[in-house]
């Protein structure tokens, strides 16, 4: 059993919400500020912090973008507690580009969509701007060493061959229920880089190493 | 090429109850394993490398599929701690991984992702030991002879060799597909298990000998010409639906390590190792016959009455009138690094499929213990028995209807 290596302090983390901004008008642009819809309520992962699912249902509730995507081979990394990733490829059937803003799990108090950049001449981990852009009819693959899912402080202990559920949220609201098996993995291992000024959230909530983890199988 | 290879295979695996029948049974016990293929167009080059075995299904492949050249037998403990729920979790990720991996796709996790693209007939079969029921809190789902065979008097049985909670079996037609496939399955397993033993073994190269060929072992000899045919003798081999439900569909595995002495084999001239087998060793026929598959005649005398096959002959010893001492051989030769001042550590992974190890193969091994020319020359330092549970059908995890679904 491992534990991805948390290299800053927890105050360190960012906390959850992206930024209303981040709801793009226009899919493609890597950047501006189109938000001239309502920000996405990224549901926030305290409504369903029971760690992992029991009952997991899978039918994904996708009702406008993310009803085209599809998320080939999801995993995610077995850890103790603290933070871990998850991977997989992203799978646009549509003939529009999609963009993802948000990523939850009950497993986790909260997740955030990473990338892997250059910072001070080495390579880290951190918050993506803007999201995960799916091309139409393409894809956009999340793995160790690039982008990928987040999940930034476990509730329990993540076992390998347990199952998570990661909620994916499309800049239009819409949501994409995925179901990723725990694996143990050495990898992944890059210094993560969060936000300088971002504290919030995370008081009292440093509780991964909670016993058991035993019980929920899907 | 491919597909029609895969089509070709799979044809072939199925199929061989219907030839079994037939022209295979006339052959005496030549297994259905002597399949030819039409001959059609010339291979492509990497025919062998691209050959698949199915993994779904009732039974686990690994048993009755042809046995590829190369393998590992990987037996593991059991962490502790670990319960139900967690071998539950156990199978779950090993039943995703031997999915890809036999299908020549990269494992879920894989690191190595380029290794897996030639699979070569990889097969990998799952076997618990008992202290998998102990674990799982599943004592009375454990069967009776789920359990060390009875020590014989021969044997010099080493904790190295011996034991173990779990089996992984991974067999191909190339070593880098079996290599890669253990090291894969042995790291994604690491939270709840540690390796054990690993036990690699050899057979012929995949197109060195026609099809069918009965395996040769190290000393020289040809090795399971009496041995049940997949197909025709599957009561012997396999649990039917009045088994446990997890155990349907299954069998059991030993595996005995087996040296051989071969300093001491090498000074018997030829007359002397036919008599010790009462099969020569040229061609593998019975003393009394010219081919290898003639029936051995136990009655036989020579001009001066004495037997013809010798008393304590090997081939004699093993013979049974109870047909339901017989069980299914896929052994593998080994050779390894010899320990210093000797010139070899090699042997023969004595691996047997059998409904019931206690019934069907320990009344041959104490008899084989009691008397054979052969035990001068073999010792068996390695014994593990594992039940096999049946194979992970469509939409299942392996051993789900024993760990719960």
């Amino acid at each position: 059993m491992r534990t991805l290596r948390p290299s800053l302090p927890r105050t360190t983390r960012r906390c959850l919400a992206l930024p209303a901004a981040l709801a793009l008008g226009a899919a493609g642009l890597l950047a501006g500020c189109g938000a001239d819809e309502p920000a996405t309520d990224p549901t926030p992962a305290t409504t369903q912090d029971d760690g992992t699912q029991d009952d997991a249902t899978q039918d994904d509730g996708a009702s406008g973008s993310a009803e085209v995507l599809e998320v080939l081979d999801p995993w995610v990394v077995a850890a103790d507690e603290g933070m871990t990733a998850a991977f997989g490829t992203l799978e646009n059937t549509g003939d529009a580009d999609v963009r993802i803003t948000a990523v939850s799990s009950p497993a986790s108090s909260v997740s955030e969509l990473h990338e892997m950049a250059m910072a001070d001449g080495a390579m880290v981990m951190r918050e993506k701007d803007g999201g995960f852009v799916v091309p139409a009819g393409g894809s956009h693959v999340l793995e160790p060493g690039g982008d990928h899912l987040m999940l930034m402080d476990l509730l329990e202990p993540l076992q390998p061959g347990q199952e998570v559920t990661l909620t994916l949220t499309a800049e239009d609201g819409s949501t994409l229920d995925v179901t990723a098996p725990a694996r143990s993995f050495s990898g992944a291992q890059e210094e993560y880089v969060g936000g300088d000024d971002h504290s919030g959230g995370m008081s009292g909530m440093d509780g991964g190493d909670m016993d058991g983890g035993g019980e929920a199988d899907q | 090429m491919t597909s029609r290879d895969r089509l070709g295979r799979r044809a072939f695996l199925s199929g061989g109850a219907a030839a079994a029948g037939g022209a295979v049974a006339a052959l005496g016990g030549r297994a259905a394993w002597a399949s030819t293929r039409p001959e059609e167009q010339p291979p492509a080059p990497d025919a062998v490398g691209q050959v698949r075995t199915t993994f779904r299904g009732e039974r686990q492949p690994g048993v009755a599929t042809p046995p590829p050249s190369a393998a590992a037998f990987v037996a593991l403990d059991l962490a502790g701690g670990v319960d139900r729920v967690a071998l539950r979790r156990l199978m779950a990720v090993w039943t995703d991984d031997v999915e890809r991996l036999m299908d020549g796709r990269p494992g879920l996790t894989d690191t190595e992702p380029e290794l897996a693209a030639v699979p070569a007939a990889l097969t990998v079969t799952v076997g618990y030991g008992p202290g998998v029921f102990t674990a799982a809190g599943l004592e009375d789902q454990r069967p009776t002879w789920l359990a060390p065979l009875p020590s014989f008097t021969h044997d010099r049985l080493e904790e190295t060799w011996s034991g173990g909670d779990l089996l992984l079996q991974v067999c191909a037609d190339d070593e880098v597909a079996v290599s890669h496939a253990v090291r894969l399955l042995v790291k994604e397993a690491r939270a709840y298990t540690r390796v054990r033993w690993v036990q690699r073994g050899f057979r012929r190269a995949p197109g060195t000998t026609a099809p069918g060929t009965t395996m040769r072992n190290l000393m020289g000899q040809v090795d399971g010409t009496t041995n049940l045919v997949p197909g025709r003798d599957d009561a012997l081999v396999w649990h039917g639906e009045d088994a446990p439900a997890w155990l349907a569909g299954g069998t059991s595995v030993v595996v005995r390590r087996i040296a051989m002495h071969l300093d001491t084999w090498d000074e018997l001239d030829p007359h002397a190792r036919d008599v010790v087998m009462g099969r020569r060793q040229s061609d593998g026929s019975p003393l009394t016959g010219t081919r290898e598959h003639d029936e051995p005649d136990l009655e036989a005398t020579d001009d001066l009455g004495l037997p013809v096959i010798d008393v304590a002959a090997h081939v004699r010893r093993a013979r049974t009138d109870d047909p339901a001492e017989r069980f299914l051989r896929r052994a593998y030769n080994y050779d390894e690094a010899p320990p210093p001042g000797q010139l070899s550590d090699s042997g023969l992974l004595f691996v047997t499929y059998q409904a019931d190890p206690v019934r069907q193969l320990v009344p041959v091994q104490r008899r084989l213990d009691e008397a054979d020319r052969l035990n001068q020359w073999t010792t068996a330092v390695g014994s593990a028995v594992f039940a096999v549970p049946g194979g992970a059908r469509p939409g299942e995890v392996l051993g789900e209807r024993l760990f719960g679904a």
